[in-house]
C-alpha cells in the first residue's frame, strides 16, 4: 500500500481540468436545464400511471454525466401484483 | 430506515459549518469532517446551503451525478431520497447538493425545517455547509443547528467575522429563542494554520485567537498542499493519501463526537528524494 510505483502519477491538476470540462460542457449545453429533470420525472410518472398505480416516491432517477456519453438510470418500484387500471 | 423499528432511536445532530468570512475553508471542512464521521460508521449527510454557488459536489466528487437538489426538495419537485446522492466510497455518507440556478430566497425556513426533520430520522449527523456572509443564506444554515464549527483563519478579518457569527449563533437561532433550550454548542476550528508565519510573528498564534473568541478549540488544520490536491481529485482530504491536514481533520472529527484527543499541530513531512524523483507528492 505504501510502496511507490515507478510510473509517475498523473498530476491532480489535470484531473481537475477534466472534471471541470465535463461539468461545464453539460452546464453550458443546457442539457440539464433547471426544470428539465423535475419535468421528466413528472412525465414518466404520468405515463407509468396509465398502466399501474404507483406513488410519487416509486421513481428513482440516477444520472452519470460523462465525457462522450451520459447515462440516466430510472428505477420504478411497484407492488408485487401489477395494479392494472 | 431500520430506525423505525427502534422507537427510542436518538435523532440526528445538526452541525453547521460557518465563518462569516469567505474562502476560509468551510466547504473543505464540511467534506472532511462529514467523510471522517461516515468512515467511523456514523450515518452522515452533508448539505450544501450555498445556493447559487454549488461547490460541495465538486469537493466531494459527485458533481456528475446531481439530479435533484435541496431547492427541488423544498419546492416539492422531488422527494428527499430522490435528491440524496450516496457516496461511492462510503455507504454511510450522503450529499444533498444545492441549486446552481436559484438564489438564496428559495430557502424558506419552513422548507429547511422540514428537510432537516426528515434527515434527523435517518442520519446520525447532518453537516450544513454554510455560505459566506452573515445574511439570509448563512442564517438559514445556522438556524436549526445543535452545534457549530466556526471556521477561522488566524488573521484579523476572519477572527472578527467569527466573532460576529458567534453572536448570531447566540441570538438568531432556534435554540437561542427557545426558553430553557441549551444554546448552540460552538467550537472554533483554526484552518490554514501556517506555523512558519506564526513563528515569524506575521500571523496570530492560536492562543490569541482563542483568547479573543473565548470558545473551545475543535482543532488546528495546517495549511497544506494536500487540500488543493484533494479538491482537484474530488476526494475529501481524509479519504485521500495520508497528509497532515487529513490527520488534523480526523482528530477534529473525533473531538466533535466527544473523544479526548490531544491537540497537536501536524506538518507534512518533506518529500524524500525518491518520492520527489517519482513525483509521488504534488
Ligand atoms: N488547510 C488548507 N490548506 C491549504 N488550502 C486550503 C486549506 N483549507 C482551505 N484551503 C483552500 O482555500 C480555498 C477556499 O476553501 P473552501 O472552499 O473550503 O472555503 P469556503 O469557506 O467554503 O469558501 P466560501 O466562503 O467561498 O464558501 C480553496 O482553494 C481550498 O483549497
Ligand atoms: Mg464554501
Amino acid at each position: 500500500m505504501f510502496g511507490f510505483s515507478l510510473r509517475p502519477r498523473k498530476a491532480s491538476a489535470s484531473t481537475a481540468k477534466e472534471r471541470l470540462q465535463i461539468l461545464l460542457a453539460h452546464e453550458r449545453s443546457g442539457g440539464t436545464r433547471p426544470d428539465c429533470l423535475p419535468q421528466l420525472q413528472r412525465d414518466i410518472l404520468e405515463v407509468i400511471r396509465r398502466h399501474m398505480q404507483i406513488g410519487d416516491e416509486a421513481i428513482d432517477i440516477r444520472m452519470e454525466r460523462g465525457d462522450e456519453l451520459s447515462s440516466l438510470e430510472i428505477n420504478i418500484e411497484f407492488p408485487g401484483k401489477l395494479g392494472m387500471n | 430506515m431500520s430506525k423505525d423499528l427502534i422507537p427510542e432511536a436518538p435523532l440526528g445532530k445538526v452541525i453547521v459549518v460557518t465563518s462569516g468570512k469567505g474562502g476560509v475553508g468551510k466547504t473543505t471542512t464540511s467534506a472532511a469532517v462529514g467523510a471522517e464521521l461516515a468512515r467511523r460508521g456514523h450515518k452522515t449527510v452533508v448539505i450544501d446551503f450555498d445556493v447559487g454557488l454549488r461547490n460541495l459536489d465538486m469537493i466531494m466528487g459527485c458533481e456528475r451525478r446531481v439530479v435533484f437538489d435541496f431547492i427541488n426538495v423544498i419546492q416539492g419537485d422531488a422527494k428527499l431520497k430522490q435528491a440524496l446522492i450516496r457516496d461511492r466510497r462510503l455507504e454511510t455518507l450522503s450529499v444533498l447538493p444545492t441549486s446552481q440556478t436559484r438564489d438564496k430566497d428559495a430557502l424558506t425556513r419552513e422548507g429547511v425545517e422540514k428537510v432537516l426533520e426528515e434527515l434527523r430520522q435517518d442520519f446520525d449527523y447532518i453537516i450544513c455547509d454554510s455560505p459566506a456572509g452573515i445574511e439570509r443564506g448563512a442564517q438559514m444554515a445556522m438556524y436549526f443547528a445543535d452545534e457549530a464549527i466556526v471556521v477561522t483563519n488566524p488573521e484579523v478579518s476572519s477572527v472578527r467575522d467569527s466573532d460576529r457569527v458567534l453572536g448570531l449563533l447566540n441570538s438568531i437561532t432556534e435554540r437561542a429563542g427557545k426558553e430553557g433550550a441549551e444554546p448552540v454548542k460552538a467550537q472554533v476550528l483554526i484552518t490554514r494554520h501556517n506555523k512558519a508565519r506564526i513563528d515569524s510573528g506575521e500571523m496570530m498564534p492560536v492562543e490569541d485567537v482563542l483568547e479573543i473568541l473565548a470558545v473551545p478549540l475543535l482543532g488546528i488544520i495546517p495549511e497544506s498542499a494536500a487540500v488543493l490536491r484533494a479538491s482537484n481529485l474530488g476526494v475529501p482530504v481524509v479519504l485521500d493519501e495520508p497528509s497532515a491536514a487529513g490527520t488534523a481533520y480526523e482528530d477534529a472529527a473525533g473531538r466533535l463526537i466527544g473523544e479526548q484527543i490531544e491537540m497537536r499541530i501536524a506538518a507534512d513531512r518533506r518529500p524524500g528524494l525518491l518520492q520527489r524523483l517519482f513525483g509521488r507528492t504534488a
